[in-house]
């Protein structure tokens, strides 16, 4: 196969049948399952695969449930009625049973798993580092060539529109790179907005606007407005250990119905008036040693700032977690995690994760089992594809860079990252917007979205230093797009999704909402979902 | 943020840099003795830790406060045990790796 290139030569330029894009849990398990099918396959990451993301630094609960059909239907029953009864039980059947199956091996492979308290082994949680310092070690020794500190900045398109690679940068070097691949797996996670919440910060929707930038489609992106509650110093996003907690206004006073379940959008209103507090007085001294055990790293700013959280109380906040903890992302149309563009699957947090969970993840734990078996399919998928593409030897592929926003040439000066930044952290922060959301608000903030993403279209190319930046910046005002044009097309409230001015599901919203599009954004409902009698009684 | 490298400790190893997933650090210069890696972008530090679990020689500190930079002293912190507390915490220094099988999140989730 001869390639003609239509973009400019890098330092570092490859072929490959698989290019995956990220390297958390998704990346790592896509990466994986791709060279265990006999691709060859690059994995880029932003930053450095075992450290990157959300999970590496946090530790999460899985989705883990034994072959058991009562206790699976149950699973899957438990969180369709959170989600608003948008998930998909043939979906919710698959992921339980390849999780359950992966977790076996990663004890195979030497995941260091606890033993409960009858001696048999615990595999429903994974203590972050640990995990992903495994992957790391199985990718590289799957024969993965793994590139860090290396954002990809566009997607290359072939003739037909299929994806045919990325072009990014080497940070650490001060060059760049081209990998020209079969087929591409986008596993670069959700939108954060760059909150600080813990590990967030790389996961600012890159790879989602680079989808978009081939026609990528998405669904669900109203399912975007995951809070998580944090001292209000720190950066440590994990809320389980909040069960236990008072939460009181600054007098002392316990806070009526504030609740880290159930209860948040309490919390979110007193936040908006003033400073809210945290004590875990309900955790029995015999439990707080296992507290402690179980995450090591929630106790770590208590601990390093000298407040015990069980006696004393301390300020909380709430992070915005965006679609990372919410379920929204690209629409997947295959079996085998296919998005609507050709050659480009999605997987992890990326990927929409209302399959599994419809409008509402409250934990990890979901999100960890998508992350491992959608990184299964999707990299199995490309690989199929990705082999099949570099098997038409004679026929010449044109790669072309396909990326828009601060990367081609414009009409104006370069627009200054940091700003746009804060423009869009203005939109999306705010509980009056996104939390309790409203069809007059979103429609304001809509409009200066609409208006911030034009100027951002007319600007000059972004500096190379400045480049990563400003595609973080172009990708976080294109998700908030998506996120709120779909949430005003939701007009009920569903799942996380609240509309105080409809304040009822509607039984004829019972769809996903599609989206997608850069300067035009679109929306459109699924056709409604059908559900057998005998689940909807059960 | 990330708010100490420890003079005193750090040999120079760069491991933080490669594993910082916001490439907070510039790397040591090479052949200089002594050389430390710099806190170069400090303000784009997520407060997430990593570098201090991959740190052989507990000679970074990060401090918890995630949205801005505050003044620490090392000798306080060696004091307080706060060094390498979090990597022997979750049992990465040879001392404390039994800890490695501890995760008692069964105990706190029902159906565990």
């Amino acid at each position: 196969m001869s390639v003609t290139a239509t973009y400019p030569t890098a330092a570092l330029d490859l072929d490959t049948d698989v290019l995956v894009l990220g390297g958390g849990p998704a990346g790592t398990w896509a990466a994986l399952s791709a060279a265990r099918a006999g691709a060859r396959v690059v994995l880029a990451d932003k930053g450095f695969c075992g450290t990157s993301g959300a999970t590496a630094p946090s530790g999460t609960g899985v989705w883990y449930v034994p072959p058991d059909a009562e206790r699976r239907q149950a699973a899957y029953l438990s969180r369709d009625a959170l989600g608003g009864h948008l998930a998909d039980r043939r979906w919710s059947m698959r992921v339980l049973e390849l999780t359950h199956a992966s977790i076996e091996l990663l004890a195979e492979r030497g995941y260091p798993f606890p033993h409960d308290d009858r001696g048999a082994p615990a595999h429903g949680s994974l203590q972050g580092p640990e995990y992903m310092r495994l992957m790391r070690k199985l990718v590289k020794g799957a024969g993965v060539r793994v590139l860090d500190h290396s954002p990809a900045l566009e997607l290359l398109v072939d003739g037909d529109g299929a994806a045919a690679g990325a072009r990014g940068v080497r940070r650490q070097r001060g060059d760049d790179w081209v990998v020209r691949a079969g087929a591409v797996v986008i596993a670069t996670g959700g939108c954060a907005f760059l909150s600080r919440a813990l590990g967030c910060n790389v996961l600012t929707g890159d790879g989602l606007l680079m989808a978009a930038e081939l026609g990528a489609a998405f669904s669900g992106m109203e399912f975007s407005n995951a809070y998580a509650i944090s001292p209000a110093f720190a950066s440590v996003t994990k809320t389980l250990l909040y069960k236990w907690a008072t939460f009181t206004e600054p007098g002392g006073e316990p806070i009526p119905g504030a609740a880290s379940q159930g209860g948040r959008s309490v919390i979110a209103r007193w936040l908006a008036k003033g400073p809210v507090y945290a004590q875990l007085d309900k955790a029995e001294p015999s439990l707080r040693e296992s507290m402690r055990e179980a995450q090591p790293n929630f106790f770590v700013p208590f601990d390093r700032v000298g407040i015990d959280p069980f006696t004393q109380r301390f300020p909380v906040t709430l992070r915005l977690e965006g679609t990372v903890r919410g379920t929204g992302g690209l629409r997947i149309v295959g079996d085998d995690c296919a998005t609507t563009v050709p050659g480009l699957f999605a997987a992890g947090d990326a990927a929409t994760r209302e399959l599994i969970c419809g409008g509402f993840t409250g934990g990890g734990s979901h999100n960890a089992a998508w992350a491992i078996s959608s990184g299964q399919w999707a990299g199995a998928g490309a690989a199929d594809h990705g082999r099949r593409v570099r098997a038409g030897a004679g026929t010449t592929r044109v790669a072309a860079a396909a990326g828009t926003v601060a990367l081609r040439e414009g009409r104006a000066a370069a627009f200054s990252p940091e700003a746009v930044i804060r423009q869009v952290q203005d939109e999306v922060f705010p509980f009056e917007t996104n939390y309790f959301r409203s069809g007059d608000k979103l429609g304001d903030s809509l409009g200066r979205l609409d208006g911030l993403w034009a100027s951002l279209r007319t600007a000059d190319a972004a500096s190379r230093d400045e480049a990563v930046r400003a595609r973080e910046a172009a990708a976080m005002t294109a998700v908030a797009r998506w996120m709120y044009r779909s949430a005003l097309a939701r007009t009920e409230t569903r799942g996380m999704h609240r509309r105080e001015d409809h304040p009822q599901a509607d039984p004829a919203q019972l769809h996903h909402v599609l989206s997608g599009g850069l300067d035009e954004v679109w929306t459109t409902p699924s056709s409604p979902l059908t559900r057998p009698q005998a689940e909807l009684a059960a | 943020m990330i708010e100490l490298v420890s003079a005193e400790r750090c040999t120079g190893c760069n491991i933080c840099v490669s594993v910082c997933p916001t490439n907070v650090f510039d790397a040591a210069p090479k052949g200089v003795a002594g050389g430390l890696p710099a806190i170069a972008r400090g303000q784009d530090c997520q407060t997430c830790f990593m570098c201090e679990l991959y740190c052989p020689e507990d000679a970074l500190y990060v401090a918890p406060e995630a949205d801005q930079p505050v003044l620490v002293d090392e000798p306080t912190l060696v004091r307080a045990g706060l060094m390498g507390g979090y990597r022997a915490a979750i049992g990465w220094t040879r001392d404390t790796a039994a800890r490695r099988r501890i995760d008692s999140t069964f105990r706190l989730i029902k159906g565990f």
